[in-house]
């Protein structure tokens, strides 16, 4: 019976709340995600450095316009296999406030890579006068603050299309086939061939959008590797323990009537 | 004081003048437990486990967690970056959170199940109510801290329903927020309250298992040990058995950490508190669903607040609620079929919980709340008079060594 019991009440419990978000944050459930396959799903998931690199040269032409990405330093890039002096090149390139100085002035420096991503936008105001009232979220755990975050993401940017002819799209809004709701504020971002690759990858619209989505999910998750990594041991040194302590358990038991 | 009995002259000298080791003696070797305890005995050990580990990883991520609104989002995201391992402390500390109340469930339907809760155990059970009722703030309390959307949304609307007692409700919200809204001060209360209470908790289980050991464990039976015979030392066969639990429990534990860590949270969190932008659906965390979709069933917000609370209250009457002589409900076949009725309903509420209250749901929420409290108020006082108990064995040894045990 009690085994018995034990699985009833996981079971319950897992398909009541396993996933409790899931259908609420992805929307009323009037919107159907795209699948991929992602390298970094699984046990043994890892990510693809090169599809992370190309996801951030997409992120860098085409979403950090109007999208910060503030939990990203530049010292973070060392993981989608950049080195130490691209690192300092691409920081270079941007200017970040610092100070007071010995005079009490705050002035601008080029950044390095101790410093974090500088936003396209001093403030939420700015960024809502630029953007027709609505505010581009900050992308750094865009990928886990949203239910299936990668494959929605992904979803999300292919899923452009023409509004139904009975719906009508107000001014400033976009159809969309992932959104919940399907109006979205945000203009089709990637339309293909937005961005030139260096290795020749393939530029298609879902090409750049899979490259950028698997680069947010690195951004919202840096330890993704580590922890699966250290998962496997802890899983089959847990595993053994188990059956030696129930081994042991028998032993122990085995006098008694 | 024995102190005789040690062998190592130092444990001797210790012992003679701190008698810790005659007590581990006493706790370990000399307590005798039923021989016949199933695997459903594990869970108090859990518990404590669970306990321990929630202590000693929130005592960590407290040394790098910031209470202030402006900054506690982004230190958590600190945590999860920067500091070593921060991610793995903070991943054991939410998911063994959930497991804390997986156990605790398990451990409380155990209780219920072999009527744990009788004569002489009463005391023991009502601390362990108050235990789940501590958890139960000390849980919500952390949920507010990493100051995500359903923190802040969460903490708005469970403080608010205090605003629901007549005439002092809303000097209530005010007094609990430390001001007009959920704010700064309202999540650093939060955070020293959040730190204070699994101490508290740890006190009550002291309690608890000081009353445990009053009469030892209830046992699959429900009947008395009625000597040697039917007892086992603790140690080492229960330390055994126990260990058989740690291993299976620390074995799924890794599994949610390593593989699945924000399977039981919801992905609002990672979304910064806004006070300005209301999430579509608030829901609390998954192990509140039960009570939140009771508190919905009511359609006026003060007999919704009494009742969710009274659904925990009621568990502090139990004992005399249910007056049949047999405690287990092995012995008892209608209040077994009762039993996982009860089940069925306290995971359909939580089911119900989790979903918007509005259209079918609604109307389930009302029919599972009912049942809810017609099973502790009106079957089990009635079934208490009117059913026919099995015959039971006369000692636990009987029916261990008895061929024709009774089918499970």
């Amino acid at each position: 019976m009690m085994s018995k019991f034990i699985l009833t009440f996981l079971i319950a419990v897992m398909s009541a709340f396993g996933m409790p978000g899931a259908a609420s944050a992805a929307g009323g459930g009037d919107v159907t995600l795209l699948k991929k396959d992602w390298t970094f799903s699984g046990i043994f998931g890892h990510y693809d450095k090169a599809s992370m690199q190309r996801g951030f040269q997409v992120y860098l032409e085409v979403c950090a316009g109007c999208h910060s990405i503030e939990y990203m330093a530049f010292r973070n890039l060392a993981d989608l296999g950049y080195d130490e002096a691209e690192i300092k090149a691409i920081a270079a390139e941007y200017e970040v406030q610092d100070g007071p100085d010995e005079d009490g002035e705050m002035f601008m420096r080029p950044a390095r890579p101790a410093d974090r991503m500088p936003s396209p936008y001093r403030n939420d105001n700015e960024a809502r006068a630029n953007n027709n009232g609505a505010l581009p979220p900050d992308l750094s755990l865009i990928a886990k603050a949203r239910a299936h975050g990668p494959d929605y993401l992904y979803s999300l940017l292919v899923g452009y299309e023409d509004a139904p002819s009975n719906l009508d799209v107000p001014e400033g809004m976009y159809y969309n086939n992932a959104y919940s709701g399907h109006l979205i504020a945000m203009p089709q971002p990637i339309y293909g061939d937005d961005v030139e690759y260096a290795d020749g990858a393939s530029t298609s619209t879902e090409s750049l959008s899979a490259d950028v989505t698997h680069f947010l999910m690195w951004a919202a998750e840096p330890k993704l590797e580590i922890r699966k990594r250290i998962g496997v041991a802890a899983v089959f040194f847990l595993s053994i323990f188990l059956v030696m302590s129930y081994m042991a358990k028998r032993r122990i038991w085995a006098d008694v009537h | 004081m024995s102190a005789a009995k040690f062998s190592n002259p130092v444990v001797r000298w210790i012992d003679h003048r701190l008698p810790v080791f005659s007590m581990l003696d006493h706790t370990a070797n000399e307590y005798p437990t039923p021989k016949n305890l199933n695997y459903m005995w594990n869970f108090g050990s859990l518990a404590g486990l669970s306990l321990v580990i929630m202590i000693v990883t929130g005592i960590v991520l407290a040394m790098s967690y910031t209470a202030h609104v402006d900054y506690a989002f982004e230190s958590v995201e600190r945590i999860m970056r920067d500091v070593n391992h921060g991610w793995l402390i903070r991943y054991i500390h939410m998911n063994t959170a959930s497991f804390f109340f997986i156990v605790v469930y398990l451990h409380i339907f155990r209780g219920l199940y072999y009527g744990s809760y009788k004569a002489p155990r009463e005391l023991l059970w009502i601390l362990g109510v108050v235990i789940f009722l501590l958890m139960m703030a000390t849980a919500f309390m952390g949920y507010v801290l990493p100051w995500g959307q359903m923190s802040f949304w969460g903490a708005t609307v469970i403080t608010n329903l205090f605003s629901a007692i007549p005439l002092v409700g809303e000097s209530i919200v005010t007094f609990l927020w430390g001001g007009f809204s959920v704010d700064n001060p309202t999540l650093n209360r939060f955070f020293s309250l959040h730190y204070l209470m699994p101490f508290l908790i740890a006190g009550v289980v002291v309690l608890h298992i000081v009353a445990l050991h009053r009469f030892g464990s209830n046992n699959p039976i429900g009947i008395d040990t009625k000597g040697k015979q039917d007892t086992i030392s603790f140690h080492p066969y229960y330390t055994i058995k126990d260990i058989v639990g740690i291993a299976l429990f620390l074995l799924l534990l890794a599994v949610a950490v390593f593989f699945f860590p924000n399977a039981m949270g919801h992905p609002d969190n990672y979304i910064p508190a806004n006070p300005m932008q209301t999430p579509a659906h608030i829901v609390p965390e998954w192990y509140f669903l039960p009570f939140y979709a009771i508190l919905r069933a009511v359609p006026d917000k003060l007999g919704g607040v009494l009742l969710m609370f009274g659904a925990i209250a009621i568990l502090f009457i139990l004992p005399w609620l249910d007056r049949s002589p047999v405690r287990s409900a092995r012995f008892r076949p209608v209040f077994r079929i009762f039993f996982w009725l009860l089940f069925i309903d306290a995971i359909a509420l939580g089911y119900l919980g989790g979903k918007p209250a509005e259209g079918i749901y609604v109307t389930l929420s009302r029919v599972a709340t009912a049942w809810y409290f017609l099973h502790f108020l009106v079957i089990l006082p009635m079934l208490s008079v009117f059913e026919n108990t099995k015959p039971l064995p006369k000692s636990i040894s009987e029916p261990v060594l008895a061929t024709t045990v009774a089918a499970e």
